[in-house]
């Protein structure tokens, strides 16, 4: 198996489907975890990294997870591999360029992985399309179960799951939802959702994790506190409260558009097309940014069956042969598609090899032509 | 411009008002600000800003403790001047050997809890389990009062007291 084999398609939980997939992209459920017996990573010697990882690799490899899984030696991995990875959320940007031995196990559809000595011995995290919280725990639960049978977990009954930073202990869950809230930030309400968002106690970050911005309107919501509070009570508190109240609003900033901002929504929409079609270079983040009004146009007409002059054209333009993906009638599809496979990594990888950026700008541009002009 | 109270000096402080919405404006000089009791710093100096904010943040004794500054973990060699650096701990003992200084700060990274609740795995012992059990218990026993919800406390106590016999 190799990283070429899985770059050339968008994973499973990007392509739009699950339920309101419209507004919300993914669900992602983390845990950490550590081995009893042995150092946090910060204190361990390399033999001792590459004895956790020979060990945990073992065990990860050996499970049945009803896919085929392969491993990825991060720390032996070219840059571009590394960018990869962290572009397809399979790993962090921390794990990437960490040091020492160090690993990944993924499995082939890409709804879980396993990152091997990455700030603690083990994190494992299984992914979903759409609002999907239950299942990737239920999911989740099952395999951490599973891995268990076969490793002692660094555990107390006062603290829970004990790990490297004292932030993470407890349940040592991280809950995140991808979301991408456009609406929302066309009319100007994206700082006050950021305000009460962190007001909660919520993380608010960009489409990469830590340390990166909201590049093409896409945010990710993610809790802080994971102890004293039990895993299921902080997910049905995501599912049930907070991220349905977060879609109501930007649907009601959706509807704003529609009904008193039109000419807003359509000089976004036409001018992105307009630029998509016809520019010659374009970097990644303008692609983001431009894309993400696609995207926003295209479920508006879906969803709420929204019709305008800018939205009526976006639609024939897709219909008309632009679709260049294999799949029918998937116009959301072809978005996202062209959101991952022209993010740099996935542009050099697909390409055969490393592209300098003025290079990659005129691919990407070159790339979102073909697909948006038949 | 010319101070609106005395007519004379030159104004050189200049407040903006708003009450109620209606924003008033006055243009007056230092002498008749210090008369009316305004006190104004034009610039306040960097370091002075600095040091009063450092002022307000935690000393190392009220952060971590003062007896376990000199204490190094037998296991990982770990000392809490190296966590201040690093903000992980070299070992699962670390929440031993610091029992101390690191429940303060725990605390604080969540949301004032300090007891776990929620899975708890398959091998830890039987006691252990009811451990955790008893804690979660009570910490909802805690927000049931404090709620107000007397019913549920009440089911609450009567399953602690199950629980301990």
């Amino acid at each position: 198996m190799k990283l070429t084999d899985i770059s050339s398609d968008i994973n499973e939980w990007f392509n739009g489907s699950g339920p309101l997939a419209d507004i919300v992209i993914s669900s992602r459920i983390r845990l950490a975890r550590n081995l009893a017996g042995h150092k946090f990573l910060s204190r361990c010697s390399v033999a001792e990294k590459s004895d956790i990882l020979k060990k945990l690799r073992d065990v990860l490899m050996s499970l049945d997870l009803g896919d085929k899984i392969f491993y990825v030696s991060v720390d032996k991995a070219t840059v571009l591999n590394r960018h990869f990875l962290v572009e397809r959320h399979l790993i962090s940007r921390h794990h990437a360029f960490g040091k020492g031995p160090r690993g990944v196990v993924i499995a082939q559809r890409e709804f879980f992985t396993a990152m091997i000595n990455e700030e603690d011995h083990l994190r494992i995290q299984v992914l979903k399309g759409g609002l999907q919280l239950s299942q990737c725990a239920e999911q989740i639960n099952h395999i951490d179960d599973m891995i268990e049978q076969k490793v002692d977990y660094a555990f107390s009954p006062r603290y829970g799951y004990l790990t490297a930073c004292p932030t993470n202990l407890g349940t040592a869950i991280r809950v995140s939802v991808m979301l991408h809230l456009p609406a929302l930030k066309m009319t100007g309400q994206i700082e006050k959702f950021l305000n009460a968002t962190r007001d909660m106690g919520l993380a608010v970050r960009g489409l990469f994790g830590e340390g990166t911005e909201a590049a093409g309107d896409f945010y990710q919501i993610s809790n802080q506190v994971t102890l004293g509070i039990s895993e299921s009570d902080i997910i049905s508190q995501f599912e049930n409260v907070i991220i349905p109240e977060i879609v109501e609003y930007e649907n009601a900033a959706r509807n704003q558009l529609l009904s008193k901002e039109s000419d807003v929504l359509d000089d976004k929409i036409s001018r992105a097309m307009a630029l998509l079609r016809n520019a010659h270079l374009i970097s990644s983040q303008e692609a983001l940014f431009l894309l993400s009004h696609l995207r926003l146009g295209l479920n508006m007409h879906e969803h709420m069956g929204a019709s305008t002059p800018a939205i009526d054209t976006l639609c024939r333009l897709i219909r008309q042969g632009g679709d260049a993906d294999k799949r029918q009638g998937l116009s959301i599809a072809t978005i996202n598609r062209l959101f991952m496979l022209t993010l740099p990594a996935h542009l050099q990888l697909n390409y055969g090899k490393p592209l300098d950026p003025t290079h990659r700008d005129a691919l990407r541009a070159k790339i979102i032509r073909s697909v948006l002009n038949g | 411009m010319q101070c609106q109270i005395c007519n004379k000096n030159d104004a050189t402080i200049h407040l903006t008002e708003i009450t109620d919405g209606v924003r008033s404006e006055m243009h007056i000089c230092e002498d008749c600000a210090a008369e009316q009791g305004i006190t104004v710093k034009s610039q306040i100096p960097i370091n002075e800003l600095l040091s009063s904010l450092l002022a307000v943040q935690p000393t190392d004794d009220e952060l971590f403790g003062p007896s376990e500054k000199e204490v190094t973990c037998p296991h990982c060699g770990f000392t809490l001047e190296q966590f201040r650096k690093e903000a992980v701990l070299g070992c699962p003992y670390d929440y031993e050997i610091f029992e101390k200084s690191l429940p303060p700060l725990i605390e604080k990274a969540h949301n004032g809890k300090t007891t776990h609740c929620g899975k708890v795995p398959s091998k830890t012992p039987k006691d252990a389990r009811k451990k955790v059990e008893l804690l979660n218990l009570r910490q909802q026993l805690e927000a049931a009062v404090q709620s107000e919800d007397y019913e549920l406390a009440a089911k609450l106590r009567d399953k602690i007291k199950n629980c301990e016999t």
